[in-house]
């Protein structure tokens, strides 16, 4: 019998994710997958499983589950949360043993918003549509985790733990959060492109796996009745609805948008907004000179 | 419509087709009709690009979603030469209206009861009978999908229904509804918000997460609607 993890606490939200399911945009359904992807890959490597195999994405804490039926060997990436194992800490992004019947913990978060707790073997539940992630939108694969559920663990590969510990900046605890975004391609429906530059961002609490929402000094549309036929989206991209405040579409966006894309966040710095927790500032910075007059 | 070398022309500039950066992994391709948009998403479709993730067709362009930055520059490159080998040879793909003896690949029963039949009935100067017969009188072909799966744009429909969406979008549309906007028909596949006219119903599945696949419309399928009841 394969060793099993028994939810007892899960916290806000605390879902499977994978790395998603790309090439479904046809039918409408979005990549989805883990929000930090460097993370839930960390988690991953550092347990020595292969980078797509499912892991708990843990929002903001608060989550524990007791190990069943045998050993595992585990880590926590991301957000910091002092992960203890029977209230034994260990640190985060480093591997670590819970034995039958110990009770893995995560606490509150110091900084960031997600942990990724990864079983070496990997969360085995059935894919859906080729991917284990719970696609909030949609609704789409294994769903949010309840306490008393049992998530059986898979098959391990061959390959052992090489690393112990991987040396991880640790994310700020405080003040703005800078990332580079890539001009277009709709800038040239607002007025002052620049003013997305030009203004500190608070993000908020109407923020989850579909957008970021943020608060500021609303960008101006430059033709307020014109509306924007419907076009494809990416996670990062920065819609800015009629309001003028913008949204950064994050893994579980609706496959089309009919809002004005006025630029799309760096792939570099994509994973840095699954960590952003409302009340936080952002400051946006062109990646590149804007090409003036392109629409 | 025509797709011709000119219309297609990717990197001169002077043609209808532009192609912009979508942040670093990704490219947009800005046309002027559907039509081309479906063709293009064909031919991108087909030709299996290094890199590229998803083709994500829509009203007026198609997105280009890359694995990686890296493939940026590359695929731009690569779609110059697409234009060639592959866009320009298609005809008969590239009209969004049905042939006269266009087959369906799916028909869809609908019961013409929806909530707002009157009002496009008015707004169309049509009679309510008069509604029916225009949304069933030829097959639609899916341009795109996306606002939740299993949701299909459906286009080259009778210009008389060209009604605008409902000011005041309902907070609730049932699934299966059978609804028009602008120059689209569609069939919501579940109970969401939507604003646009409903005319009526089917029970018809457009989404069943078990069946292979799960979406009954995908882009370029053609759809004919039938009356029962």
């Amino acid at each position: 019998m394969s060793a099993t993890l028994e939810i007892m606490r899960t916290g806000p939200l605390a879902l499977l994710e994978d790395l998603g399911r790309p090439g479904l945009a046809h039918m409408g359904v979005s990549r989805s997958g883990a929000a930090d992807r460097r993370a839930h890959t960390l988690a991953n490597r550092l347990v020595a499983n292969p980078d797509d195999r499912a892991t708990v994405e843990v929002t903001f804490g608060g989550f524990s589950a007791r190990v069943r039926g045998g050993d595992v060997a585990i880590a926590v990436t991301g957000a910091d949360t002092d992960p203890s194992v029977n209230g034994v800490p260990f640190g985060t992004n480093s591997i670590h043993y819970a034995h039958d019947g110990q009770v893995i913990s995560l606490g509150a978060p110091h900084s960031g918003l997600r942990s990724y707790l990864a079983v070496r073997g990997g969360i085995d539940v059935e894919p859906v549509l080729g991917s284990r992630s719970y696609d909030v939108m949609s609704a789409i694969g294994p769903q949010p985790l309840q306490p008393g559920d049992v998530l059986h663990v898979g098959e391990h590969t061959a390959d052992f733990p090489e690393l112990d510990q991987a040396p991880v900046a640790a994310i700020p605890q405080h003040g703005l959060l800078e990332l580079l975004v890539v001009p277009g391609p709709r800038d040239g429906w607002f007025t002052d492109p620049d003013a997305l530059v030009h203004t500190i961002w608070v993000a908020t609490d109407r923020s989850d796996r579909v957008g970021m929402r943020l608060e500021g000094r609303p960008l101006q549309h430059r033709w307020p009745d014109r509306q924007l036929p419907s076009e494809g989206a990416t996670r990062g991209a920065i819609q800015v609805p009629p309001n003028g405040l913008p949204v950064i579409l994050g893994p579980d966006h609706p496959v089309t948008g009919g809002y004005p894309v006025i630029g799309v966040v760096a792939n570099e710095d994509i994973d840095k907004l699954a960590q952003i927790r409302p009340g936080q500032y952002v400051r946006l910075h062109w990646s590149r000179p804007r090409r003036p007059n392109v629409n | 419509m025509t797709v011709t070398a000119e219309s297609m022309d990717v990197t001169s500039g002077t043609g209808s087709v532009q192609v912009l950066d979508y942040g670093d992994q990704g490219l947009l391709l800005e046309f002027e009709s559907t039509a081309e948009v479906l063709a293009w998403n064909d031919a991108l479709r087909e030709a299996d690009l290094l890199g590229v993730l998803d083709v994500v067709p829509a009203s007026r362009t198609v997105l280009l979603k890359l694995a990686a930055p890296r493939y940026q520059e590359p695929t731009r490159m690569r779609l110059s030469k697409l234009r060639i080998e592959q866009v320009v040879s298609r005809t008969g793909i590239d009209d969004v209206t049905a042939p006269i003896d266009q087959r369906a690949d799916v028909e869809i029963d609908v019961t013409y009861d929806g909530a707002d039949l009157e009002e496009v009935a008015r707004l169309s100067g049509l009679t309510r009978d008069e509604v029916v017969a225009a949304h069933t009188a030829a097959p639609m072909r899916v341009g795109f999908g996306g606002f939740a799966p299993g949701f299909a744009y459906l286009v080259g429909g009778d210009e008389r229904l060209h009604v605008p969406r409902r000011a005041d979008p309902r907070t609730r549309v049932p699934a299966g509804s059978v609804a028009i906007a602008g120059e689209f028909s569609s069939v919501y596949p579940r109970e969401s918000p939507g604003g646009w006219q409903l005319i009526g119903h089917t029970d018809t599945v457009m989404w069943d997460i078990e069946r292979d696949p799960p979406a009954l419309l995908t882009p370029g399928a053609w759809v004919r609607f039938r009356a029962i009841g």
